[in-house]
């Protein structure tokens, strides 16, 4: 029993930052009906550039308090990561919208792997690691739990709630809905279509970006190619709980995050990358519209 | 600008692809006015609609509001300029609720008026007061149109587009939606252009009519005179309730 809490407390974890990045698949998928496969990558950019603030940190000012050297690396992330998304979305995926459907589709493959060649070159191949940042953990009742736990699960649960009050109860996140149920309403209601998609992108980088500070704390290291399958789970995590919509992918997030965490602890550990893999492909082929989900995908 | 038309369409070709919509429209709503605008199914009433917001886009041909040259203008611009639009299909945001749609209609002032204008608006559609927590994709058709007109009119329009607003109403609710038109029209000076497959009821209620064939406009002159008009009764009114 014990056990089964550790790891349900482990999946809860890992659960959180998969949700956060999978926030960033659906809304995007949500208002312009595209899987932006770079979004993986625009993750793992967060968990570099958290990476590069830290070490500059650490060498200017030696120690730094651990909330306000997270606060910095956040913030940095996620200001240069939406950065990245704003002009990918301008450059690569406006100019192809209302083309052929496969167009963007083929276009994010492509941006996905020019991020991660870009930091590959940039900032080499090899793994990239920082000394602990933090490393208390408290034992309550035989479960251990770390600090780093702690502040990954309460980060997410801030951020999951301010931007479920941006999305529900401000004019961005309704014109936001609105752009999403029918874009050409939307601009007839003199919402500028393109600013608010502009603005989806950013705020999906923003959560990913936060995501990577998070795994790099989590983890203590990154490399270039960590953008591929954390960005795997997270889409599986949307898929699952259901493309488009926002509960959807927390709760899609969290589900794959305990099913990693219970896969590794009972069958075996070298396989659960599988796992991931094999829900993909059985929500796919038995709940296409997933957990929370509607079943009917056209656009109008 | 005075004797300018506030809307003035002139020599706009709109094309879907190759297939020509409209074939050299020209049309002018005066301030002040309800145009009605009538034609058969498929005679390209409802894209000289949105060819007005530029989706889709007038090939050739310019379309000017109070002046300002819109032929290239964006979408949202345009709706900048206050002109509203009932759309065609009403376009209710269908899982949102009615005062969200309604909130949406708002979004130019950022709600600043939204308090005294929804009153307004439920005044005119008392039903849409008590299904303003429901989601628009579960209202009846006659509820959208008139959540779709109530939405319109909260942008505080100069100018209000109305695409067919009694399609799907009730006799009794088509006469209050009339009545209603005419009297934002006396009393706010609103000027209104609005399709309609209810030929009769549309040039009874118009300053002035135009009727369209095949992206063509062939006939205009004023309700009255386009009811008494005997191509106008064989082709629109004959057979239709009166
Ligand atoms: N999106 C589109 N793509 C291609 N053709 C279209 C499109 N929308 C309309 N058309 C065509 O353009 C022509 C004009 O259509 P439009 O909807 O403007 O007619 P309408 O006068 O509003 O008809 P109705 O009274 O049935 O609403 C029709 O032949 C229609 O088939
Ligand atoms: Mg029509």
């Amino acid at each position: 029993m014990q056990y089964f809490v550790q790891q349900l407390v482990n999946g809860l974890t890992l659960g959180s930052i998969y949700g956060l990045i999978a926030i960033g698949y659906t809304m995007v998928y949500g208002i312009i009906g595209m899987i932006n496969f770079a979004h993986g990558d625009i993750f793992m950019v967060g968990a570099f550039t958290a990476l590069i603030v830290f070490l500059i940190l650490a060498a200017a000012f030696g120690s730094v308090p651990i909330v306000v050297a997270l606060l910095v690396m956040m913030i940095v992330a996620m200001l240069l990561t939406s950065l990245y998304n704003w002009t990918i979305e301008k450059v690569a995926y406006r100019p192809l919208r209302g083309s052929f459907r496969l167009a963007p589709l083929i276009t994010a493959i492509g941006m996905s792997i020019a991020l991660s060649n870009f930091v590959q070159v940039t900032q080499g191949p090899r793994n990239k690691p920082i000394p602990p940042m933090v490393s208390q953990v408290y034992n309550i009742g035989g479960i251990s739990i770390s600090l780093k736990q702690i502040i990954i699960v309460v980060v997410t649960a801030v951020l999951l709630a301010l931007f479920w009050y941006l999305v529900n109860r401000t004019a961005l996140g309704r014109a936001q809905r609105a752009c999403e149920q029918d874009r050409k309403m939307a601009a007839l209601l003199g919402i500028d279509v393109d600013r608010t998609i502009s603005i989806t992108f950013i705020m999906g980088a923003a959560l990913a970006a936060v995501a990577g500070t998070l795994f790099l704390m989590y983890y203590g290291v990154v490399s270039f190619s960590d953008g591929f399958v954390p960005g795997v789970k997270a889409f599986t995590a949307a898929v699952l709980g259901g493309i488009g919509s926002l509960p959807g992918a927390v709760l899609g997030g969290l589900l794959i995050g305990f099913i990693e965490s219970m896969w590794s602890a009972y069958f075996s550990i070298d396989y659960k990358d599988v796992a991931a893999f094999s829900i993909l492909a059985i929500v796919l082929i038995f709940l296409p519209s997933g957990i929370l989900g509607r079943p009917e995908v056209e656009k109008v | 600008m005075a004797g300018a038309p506030l809307l003035d369409i002139k020599g706009v070709h709109t094309y879907y692809g190759n297939i020509r919509a409209l074939n050299g429209v020209n049309v002018s709503v005066n301030e002040g006015e309800i145009v009605a605008l009538i034609g058969a199914n498929g005679a390209g009433k409802s894209t000289l609609m949105m060819t007005v917001f530029g989706a889709p886009r007038a090939r050739t041909g310019t379309i000017t509001f109070a002046g300002t040259d819109i032929t290239q203008m964006p979408t949202h611009e345009i709706a900048r300029l206050r002109i509203a639009q009932s759309p065609e299909g009403r376009r209710i945001f269908p899982r949102m609720t009615v005062m969200e749609n309604l909130q949406m209609g708002a979004s130019l002032d950022n709600l600043k008026y939204y308090d005294e204008d929804v009153e307004k608006v439920f005044t005119l559609f008392p039903r849409l007061k008590e299904r303003i927590n429901q989601r628009g994709g579960t209202l009846s058709g006659g509820e959208q149109q008139m959540l779709s007109i109530g939405r319109a009119l909260m942008a505080r329009p100069k100018l209000l587009l109305l695409d067919e607003p009694s399609l799907g109403l009730a006799p009794l609710i088509v006469k209050q939606i009339f009545d209603a038109i005419r009297e934002l029209n006396r009393t706010q000076g609103l000027t209104v252009f609005l399709v309609e497959q209810n030929a009769f009821g549309a040039l009874k209620l118009a300053t002035r009519g135009y009727v369209m064939v095949n992206g063509n406009v062939t006939m205009s002159g004023t309700g009255k005179d386009l009811l008494a008009n005997p191509e106008v009764r064989a082709a629109y009114l004959e057979g239709g309730h009166h």
